[in-house]
């Protein structure tokens, strides 16, 4: 019997399939110290060099300042925060216990019933779904690797000691080194060469793994000349008891491959969103970053392309939308390491209702890297006079013969915008809805249908009561 | 029975400043009517109130639209009752299509309508494929290009362009009166031609059109039953389509005097 409890649980009871909502198989104390890092690796399994890179990192976290750039972080408690928490088989939350705020959130967004326990973190079964099985049989006939990472990390070992840390090292920032430490959750994905994945890859299809952990740990490999999009997140609220979520994605195109990767984040707006999205794109190939940013009390977050290969190209389309009491600090930016390479960067951001939105962008053409082009589009629009907007581009072009463009713009809804449109019949509130999805339809118009459906009601909701 | 449209003792001031000094104005449905003034005579200040342009402020008088008051009822009430207002200036607004924004116009009328009680029991809004023929008739009508309908509402239009979007949206919207302001301003002859023949074809008797211009010329494509010359914001003189001509030819310190006199 004593053999069987492992950290307080029973796993007797367990293996009947019994659960309760406070039955985790571990759950780590709170706070960050190197005998929390030992019990995840631990629990985990991991091999020495994982463990050891962990306790690297957190030397490296502890050592680095809190920025006092971007947003305020001065209330990030970290000793006030659990660091892992293995759950029992899946999500242990009852719906339940899921606040009636995010419920009736669902409710109006018309999530189905399945759908909405998943988001919740109360847990579904979508891994029967023959949807999802027919999908993954034709993924693993083109070879077509896609798991969780604590799965990739075990079966992929190689892959990850040659890349893991390589695109985001774990000294690149503090919260880089902080997931380095202490990551848990999100997915690997590897595609061979030449293979072009038809549909997208959904983290939200694997979802008994933990892909919304708060310190999830992304690697995607595309092989030569193979294509794939990976879509992160839901669009319905994200509920986290937890106020912290500092995620990091690695990703590296090589030769001639298309990578894009889709994130539409909407956590609750207790949550600091400190996540690291970074890709190297080799000779001749494409990364594409679409970053939408609606949830979250603070988000920093810029996605960037480093172009190491002749030809590489960037695309970063940002939405932000910041309404009361939240501060999206998002941007993008666009490494020349190679001659020829080409970026275009579009960001839009929206504050309302005393919010705040940024761009904080970079574009850097290095030495030696000839024939580079960059266009940087940012436009704001302030929707009352209680929001702000800010925008913080930053070139550094070493190279003579760089193209390089910038148009920053931003705008209010005028009235004379709503009279017209009201003058048509349309209610205020409906015009004021109208402007704001004419604003963003540039990026919304490239996500997958699904998702600019979902996009639109969401901001949809957002606006609701903009109008006295 | 009182007039479709009517104006009683308009006072209408713009940041603090009287503009519209006691307007008397009677619309019916199948007439046209035309406003002339110079500028500064409160043309652009009766088209923006009539609709409900905010910034407007009637300090004094009445607007009834089928016998009902309309000075409290926001622009999109107003636009549901049946008036329209073709703009001078018309907003742009990017990222919005054509087509889109007409469907969206449409369909507001048609949930109003339904909401009311008033519908005959069909689904709300205007089904797509019967949206999309009837674009396609009235762009026809108007002489452009189908490519037209996906393009931004009235983002990098031409002048003229952007006029005969205004005439296609009462196309479209079909209201029941319907105010041109200074609706050839900015247009070549060929622009000005076409869009007057699109607004001859709108015309029937369930149509009241009140056109306000500064030139006689668009009249000449758009007959007028009446004729009213408006001077520091009051009618100073009525009369029937050979008053444009007059006008035309005497120029407007003609009508000047006796307003000053008065």
């Amino acid at each position: 019997m004593s053999d069987n409890v492992v950290l307080g649980v029973d796993l007797d009871e367990y293996k009947y399939g019994f659960r309760d909502d406070e039955n985790y198989v571990f759950k780590s104390r709170k706070g960050l110290d190197h005998e929390i890092v030992d019990e995840i690796s631990w629990m985990k399994g991991e091999p020495d060099w994982m463990r050891a890179l962990r306790h690297k990192a957190l030397d490296i976290f502890f050592a680095k300042p809190v920025p006092t750039w971007g947003g305020d972080l001065s209330k990030l408690d970290y000793n006030d925060i659990y660091y892992y928490i293995k759950p029992v088989e899946e999500q242990g939350r009852s719906w339940d216990e899921v606040p009636d705020d995010i419920k009736r959130t669902f409710d109006r967004l018309g999530i189905p019933e399945a759908e909405r326990k998943f988001l919740a973190g109360a847990g579904a079964q979508y891994e029967s779904e023959a949807v999802y099985h027919s999908l993954k049989e034709e993924w693993e006939r083109q070879g077509v690797v896609f798991v969780d990472s604590d799965t990739g990390l075990r079966d992929y070992e190689d892959f990850y000691r040659e890349y893991f840390g390589t695109v985001v090292p774990a000294a690149d920032n503090k919260y880089s080194a902080l997931n380095t430490a202490v990551w848990s959750g999100g997915s690997f994905v590897y595609v061979p060469p030449g293979v072009k994945v038809e549909i997208p890859l959904q983290a939200y299809f694997r979802i008994n793994a933990q892909n919304m952990g708060q310190f999830e740990r992304t690697l995607i490999i595309a092989d030569e000349g193979s294509q794939v999009h990976y879509v992160e997140g839901c669009t319905a609220p994200s509920y986290s008891t937890d106020s912290f979520h500092s995620g990091v994605i690695e990703i590296i195109v090589r030769k001639g491959a298309r990578v894009r990767y889709t994130t539409i984040q909407n956590w609750s707006h207790n949550v600091y969103n400190l996540v690291t999205q970074r890709a190297v794109a080799y000779e001749d190939a494409t990364m594409e970053w679409v970053d939408g940013n609606l949830g979250s009390k603070l988000t920093m977050k810029y996605p960037s392309v480093y172009m190491m290969g002749r030809g590489a190209k960037a695309e970063i389309l940002s939405i932000a939308f910041a309404n009361k009491r939240q501060h999206q600090d998002a941007g993008a930016k666009a490494i020349h390491g190679a001659p020829h390479t080409t970026s275009s960067i579009t960001s839009k951001s929206i504050s309302k209702s005393g919010g705040r939105a940024g761009y904080r962008g970079l574009v850097k053409v290095y030495k030696g890297a000839h024939g580079v082009k960059s266009n940087v589009i940012c436009d704001a629009l302030i929707l009352d006079e209680h929001s702000r907007s800010d925008t913080y581009p930053v070139m550094e072009i070493e190279e003579e013969d760089a193209s390089i463009s910038h148009e920053a713009t931003v705008s209010k809804v005028s009235d004379e915008q709503l009279f017209y449109l009201q003058s048509r019949g349309i209610s205020e509130e409906q015009a004021m809805m109208m402007i704001v999805n004419g604003f963003i339809e540039p990026i919304v118009k490239e996500l997958p249908m699904e998702y600019a459906v979902e996009m639109n009601r969401l901001i949809q909701l957002e606006m609701e009561g903009s109008v006295g | 029975m009182s007039a479709d449209l009517v104006i009683k003792n308009l006072h209408v001031n713009v940041e603090g400043q009287e503009i519209l000094k006691g307007l008397n104005l009677e619309l019916n449905k199948g007439e046209v009517h035309a406003i002339m003034g110079p500028n500064g005579s409160g043309k652009s200040t009766l088209a923006n109130t009539l609709m409900g342009h905010p910034a407007y402020e009637v300090t004094e008088g009445e607007i009834q639209l089928k016998g009902q008051s309309i000075v409290d009822l926001a622009p999109d009430e107003r636009s549901r009752l049946g008036l329209f207002l073709a703009f001078q200036y018309p907003s742009a607004i990017p990222g919005v299509s054509v087509a889109n924004f007409l469907r969206t116009a449409i369909n507001a009328r048609l949930e109003a309508r339904d909401s009311a009680g008033n519908g005959n029991g069909r689904p709300k809004g205007l089904a797509m494929r019967e949206f999309r023929q009837m674009l396609k008739e009235k762009m026809a009508m108007l002489k452009m290009e189908p490519g037209f309908a996906k393009r931004y509402l009235n983002d990098g239009f031409s002048g003229g362009e952007k006029k005969r979007m205004e005439i296609l949206q009462m196309a479209m919207l079909q209201p029941e009166i319907a105010v041109l302001d200074e609706t050839d301003s900015g247009l070549d002859i060929d622009a000005l031609r076409i869009v007057s023949e699109g607004v001859n074809q709108l015309m029937d008797p369930n149509l009241g059109v009140l056109v306000i211009t500064h030139y006689q010329r668009i009249l000449n494509y758009i007959k007028p039953d009446h004729v009213h010359i408006l001077v520091d914001g009051r009618i100073v003189m009525s009369g029937g389509p050979e008053l444009a001509l007059e006008l035309e030819e005497k120029g407007y310190d003609w009508v000047k005097q006796p307003a000053v006199r008065g």
